[in-house]
């Protein structure tokens, strides 16, 4: 319910509690992309067209929501239309000798075409949203009663990654996933269905990023237009090397990159109002610097699938 | 080596055979696509140049509703192109619409294009007559060319009467897309306004970057309404986010460009819009009657502000009270007149420099004005970047 | 030639061709569920981008930077590096050499425009140089990290621009200092195109010669082909990512110097307009062949060049050519893999033992485009 009371201020306080609630809200698109080119990349297949999926379950997410009333059924349909956008990606990127950064950038070019498209009627009506979990119902603060409202799809994330890490680490399907990705050849010799692997690894990664677009759409900022993704997905694809491949730390990464968008405004509201674009390059900045340090001389990065970038 | 001669034999041919291919469909077809109803010969084809997507709820709304005004009209055939960049682009845009469509007035909309594209093209085709939004005409430029546009900062200085009016907290805020001119004088004009009704308004500013920024938008309303700001309103092309989620906050909000009330149903105090509806009508008419820009008889800078409904306020929302409103109608008023001079001083910007000094007045249509550079006392923010 | 042969060749040109058809027919379908002629649309598409010569310049002029683009992407990989980072370079050497001719303003037209040409590929190539240095003696991904640069580039323009180089006189756009007028690139007799297409395509040109004509370009396609075999045979693998990293930096950085000195005048954050990453895809479209890169910068302007008349006449929305264009890149990506399988469809018996040995194959460049 709207209130309009208001809005007060705790002081000091208010700039931590600022930056508190853009992590919260601000991670969520981040968690999903970056959980998914994981489980992508764990096999081996690096897939840049996390972008346009995102939009594409952003704007699938609006459109159904708005036609149907829900926004549960929204989001159940984005992850249809995400797997879809995966599948025309696995399609193409596991047959032989064809490039897999081309067809993610292809594919970036293609499903926001086709978001944007078939976005153009849904600019204007107003979607039903997702309805926030009042975490902060036990303060009479409207800031931090703001600020812990948060999305389900938040905790939905959160929960993933701990399932994707026991995942990965304790489950045969986990394991056999992650051989793929270290030693597609030894796997393929081993009788392992190298390709049917890559395949869903692929389409899940996909469904993931959708949600995190509907995320966008029906939860923060809760509106369909064109821009309302600006390179979070690929962004993403940084995040899960800086995040070394593990779930568990894409979660942290995610917090972390979705507080540094919250921090320019947020500093400008404070008094802080210089440099905003050099602020804008630090996440980025970080990542690379994180990137350097931690890559050993022999070539080969910690943690990374061994077939990562080869076409094997 | 020989597979350096098969590339260039296959380059040629798949260069010859991509572009016959597309050539043999056109000759298949047959027809040409300038098939709309209306006799192309008579119809009075205008283009209109848009630089974002027409529905943004926006800047590019605004003048697409103006241009759907026009395409009711007899005798007019519209022609529009949205989403073109402030580059070459536009250049090329133009000349499709002039070879291609047989345009022979274009509204190239967007600040940016005048300098050098239209000023460039002008030159190349005598006969088509060139009116751009923003108001940038001088003297010695091509004379098919004019320029126009609308001082919405009085508007948003009524805004800014409402918005003190129902702010409880004092504190309104700003959300601008980048610390040039025009964007300084609306943010000056909201807040003295605020002002002249409760000279203790503070006014926060946000600078997000860049004219459409969805996420770093949402992230500013999300900070003024922390850190106690109750009022808001904005310089951006698409409004949109920055209503919804305003609503969401529970704060109030004043719009731009078009009027957003509907994004808003509980808080939306009023707005400042365009009224292009009737700028373009009034060409049209004076264009079918046979003026022309390049003898005069259209002015070349054709700018505006309520009085000449050039802008207008959005309806007032279920939270203006009463005495909001006389405020605001009789500043309204004295805005017509030109009784009202917003600028006037002594004015001092935030720094405590003095800006104007007392006694001075800058009018309207004072070029001094478009120079600006400084945020006047009371809005907490800075134009650095 | 005998019959594999042959057919490699048929299959060289009959692939491309096909793609671009299957393109063109799902296009179709989708103009089709729109409501509207697909001819009529294809049509206008060809007038737009071929149909006449007013139209045609506009296609050269949207190929000139995706030329120059493509290059940066093209020449690291003939050492087998993947380089993204195409944007940044653009950007990082727009920014450079709007510097120097801010610097040289006063000075004489030819040396003004060679300093800021070398400015321009300086800056490029320090910037991809970096990436392909971090690849070769850190073993940082070189894709990942042209990425990251590319944001921090634009985050360095963007500074720049609205800071320290920022014009007084450009109030509601924010540029940088004008170049003088004489020391801006013209066009072209009788055209209005630029010199930049000459420059796009004499870079072209020399990116060949250099690739498949000379030592340095020989050693790098063996790296890209196989780096442990190129390491055991002596080659100084490392140097030569890093000196065809910085050539491909200096391409992009070339095409970021024409961009300001042809087309704007002067820097603002419009040079940030897809170029980059449009060159990656049309190198790879290309399967890193800068001669094909040519023809295929001119057949992606021509698509581009289309996008307006498919708002005006059609009342098809701006995406509608992003569609289009996503459409021809993947079904020519795809196209990629049927290579070789035209000779596996040749009935055995019609062959020698030959045939036997050359069954799976590959021509000679797909080794090194994995």
């Amino acid at each position: 319910m709207v209130e309009y009371n208001n809005a007060s201020t705790i002081g000091w306080l208010s700039v931590p509690i600022a930056i508190l609630a853009g992590v919260l809200r601000g991670s969520v698109p981040f968690l999903f992309v970056s959980l998914g080119e994981c489980l992508t990349e764990k096999s081996g297949k690096i897939n840049l067209g996390l972008e346009g999926s995102m939009l594409l379950g952003a704007v699938s997410a609006y459109a159904i929501s708005f036609h149907t009333g829900s926004a549960l059924v929204g989001v159940l349909v984005a992850i249809l239309v995400g797997l879809l956008a995966g599948l025309i990606h696995a399609a193409l990127v596991l047959q032989p000798r064809v490039n897999d950064v081309a067809v993610g950038i292809a594919m970036i070019i293609f499903s926001s075409g086709m978001a944007f498209f078939f976005g153009k009627p849904y600019i204007q009506p107003k979607a039903a949203q997702i309805s926030p979990l009042n975490c902060g119902a036990w303060s009479h603060n409207p800031q931090i009663k703001s600020a812990l409202s948060l999305s389900p799809l938040l905790f939905v994330g959160i929960v993933l990654a701990i399932a994707m890490h026991w995942f990965f680490s304790s489950t045969s399907w986990g394991m056999l996933i992650r051989a793929v990705g270290e030693n597609p050849v030894g796997s393929r010799a081993m009788g392992i269905p190298v390709n049917a692997f890559r395949f869903w690894c692929i389409l899940s990664g996909s469904g993931l990023a959708a949600i995190g677009g509907a995320n966008l759409t029906l939860f923060y900022p809760g509106s369909w237009i064109e821009r309302i993704s600006s390179g979070q997905g690929l962004v993403a694809v940084a995040l899960v090397i800086f995040a070394r491949w593990q779930p568990i730390n894409c979660l942290y990464a995610s917090l972390f990159f979705g507080g540094a968008q919250a921090l320019g405004p947020a500093l400008q509201a404070a008094g802080v109002s210089s440099y905003y674009y050099l602020f804008n390059a630090a996440p980025y900045i970080l990542t690379l610097l994180i990137m350097v340090a931690t890559c050993s001389r022999s070539g080969t990065l910690a943690y990374m699938p061994e077939s990562l970038g080869k076409d094997e | 080596m020989s597979s350096r001669f098969s590339l260039s034999r296959r380059i040629v041919l798949r260069g010859i055979l991509a572009a016959g291919s597309l050539g043999l469909v056109k000759a298949v077809s047959g027809c040409s696509p300038t098939n709309l109803a209306g006799n192309a010969e008579r119809d009075l084809v205008v283009g209109f140049i848009y630089v974002g997507p027409k529905d943004d709820y926006g800047y590019n709304q605004a003048h697409a509703v103006g241009a759907a005004a026009l395409s009711k009209i007899d005798g007019i055939k519209v022609v529009e192109e949205a989403s073109v960049p402030e580059t070459t682009a536009v250049v090329e845009t133009m000349r499709n619409m002039i070879e291609q469509d047989k345009a022979t007035l274009l509204f190239p909309t967007s600040f940016g294009y005048y300098d050098p594209h239209i000023l460039k093209l002008a030159k190349e085709y005598p006969d088509v007559q060139f009116l751009h939004c923003g108001g940038l005409y001088q003297n010695g430029h091509p004379t098919n060319v004019g320029s126009y546009f609308g001082y919405i900062d009085e508007a948003q200085y009524v805004a800014g009467i409402v918005a003190a009016h129902a702010s409880k907290t004092g504190k309104l805020g700003f959300i601008a897309a980048k610390p040039i001119p025009q964007v300084l004088r609306n943010i000056n004009s909201y807040t003295l306004g605020a002002r002249s009704v409760r000279p203790d308004v503070t006014n926060q500013v946000i600078f997000t970057g860049n004219w459409s920024e969805p996420v770093k938008e949402a992230e500013a309303m999300n900070s003024l309404a922390d850190v106690g700001v109750d009022g808001v309103t904005c310089h951006v092309d698409s409004p949109k986010i920055i209503m919804e989620l305003a609503e969401k906050r529970g704060i109030n909000c004043s719009g731009y460009h078009t009027d957003q009330s509907a994004l808003a149903p509980k808080g939306y105090l009023t707005g400042a819009e365009w009224d292009w509806s009737s700028v373009y009508q009034a060409y049209v008419n004076d264009i079918q009657a046979g003026k022309s820009l390049a003898n005069g008889s259209i002015p070349h800078l054709y700018r505006g502000g309520l009085g000449d409904k050039f802008v207008k306020i959005s309806p007032f929302g279920p939270n203006v009270t009463a005495d909001a409103k006389k405020d605001a109608e009789a500043a309204l008023q004295k805005l017509l007149t030109g009784e009202l001079v917003i600028y006037s001083g002594e004015m001092k910007d935030n720094t405590g420099r003095i800006v104007i000094k007392k006694g001075a007045s800058l009018k309207q249509r004072d070029l001094a004005l478009e120079k600006m550079d400084w945020l006047v006392a009371g809005v907490k923010g800075s134009t650095k970047v | 030639m005998d019959l594999n042969q042959a057919v490699d060749r048929i299959e060289r040109f009959l692939l491309p061709l096909l793609s671009i058809g299957l393109a063109l027919i799902l296009f179709g379908l989708f103009c089709v569920c729109q409501g509207l002629n697909p001819l009529d649309v294809y049509a206008s598409i060809y007038r737009a981008a071929f149909g006449r010569w007013s139209s045609f310049q506009n296609t050269l002029l949207r190929a000139a930077p995706l030329m120059l683009c493509s290059l940066c992407t093209i020449l690291p990989a003939q050492t087998g590096l993947i380089v993204i980072g195409n944007e940044g370079a653009l950007v990082i050497g727009a920014l450079s050499a709007t510097c120097v001719g801010m610097l040289v303003y006063g000075f004489a037209p030819f040396f003004a425009q060679l300093l800021m040409v070398f400015a321009g590929c300086l800056g490029g190539g320090l910037w991809i140089g970096l990436l392909g240095l971090l690849r070769a003696k850190r073993g940082v991904n070189e894709t990942i990290s042209g990425l990251l640069l590319n944001y921090v580039a634009i985050a360095l323009l963007n500074f720049f621009v609205e800071g320290p180089i920022r014009d007084p006189a450009s109030l509601n756009n924010p540029a940088s200092f004008p170049l003088a007028d004489s020391h801006l690139l013209g066009n072209l007799p009788g055209m209005r195109v630029h010199f930049g297409i000459i420059v796009g395509f004499v870079a072209c040109l020399l990116s060949t010669w250099l690739i498949y004509r000379t030592p340095l370009g020989f050693s790098a396609r063996v790296t890209g082909g196989n780096y442990r075999a190129a390491q055991i045979v002596g080659l100084s693998v490392n140097r030569l990512m890093i000196i065809f990293s910085i050539f491909g930096g200096a391409a992009a950085g070339l095409a970021g110097m024409i961009e300001v000195a042809a087309v704007h005048g002067r820097a603002n954050d419009d040079l940030v307009a897809g170029y980059g990453y449009g060159g990656v895809l049309v190198a790879f479209v290309a399967r890193q062949n800068p001669l094909v890169a040519i023809f295929v910068s001119v057949l992606v302007g021509g698509i581009l060049a289309s996008g307006g008349i498919l708002q005006r006449v059609h009342d098809l929305p701006d995406s509608t050519v992003l569609i289009f264009q996503g459409l021809v890149f993947l079904c020519v990506l795809w196209s990629d893999s049927f290579y070789g399988k035209l000779n596996s469809l040749v009935p055995h018996f019609i062959h020698g033992s030959c045939h036997e040995i050359f069954n799976s194959s590959c021509a000679p460049e797909d080794i090194s485009h994995g």
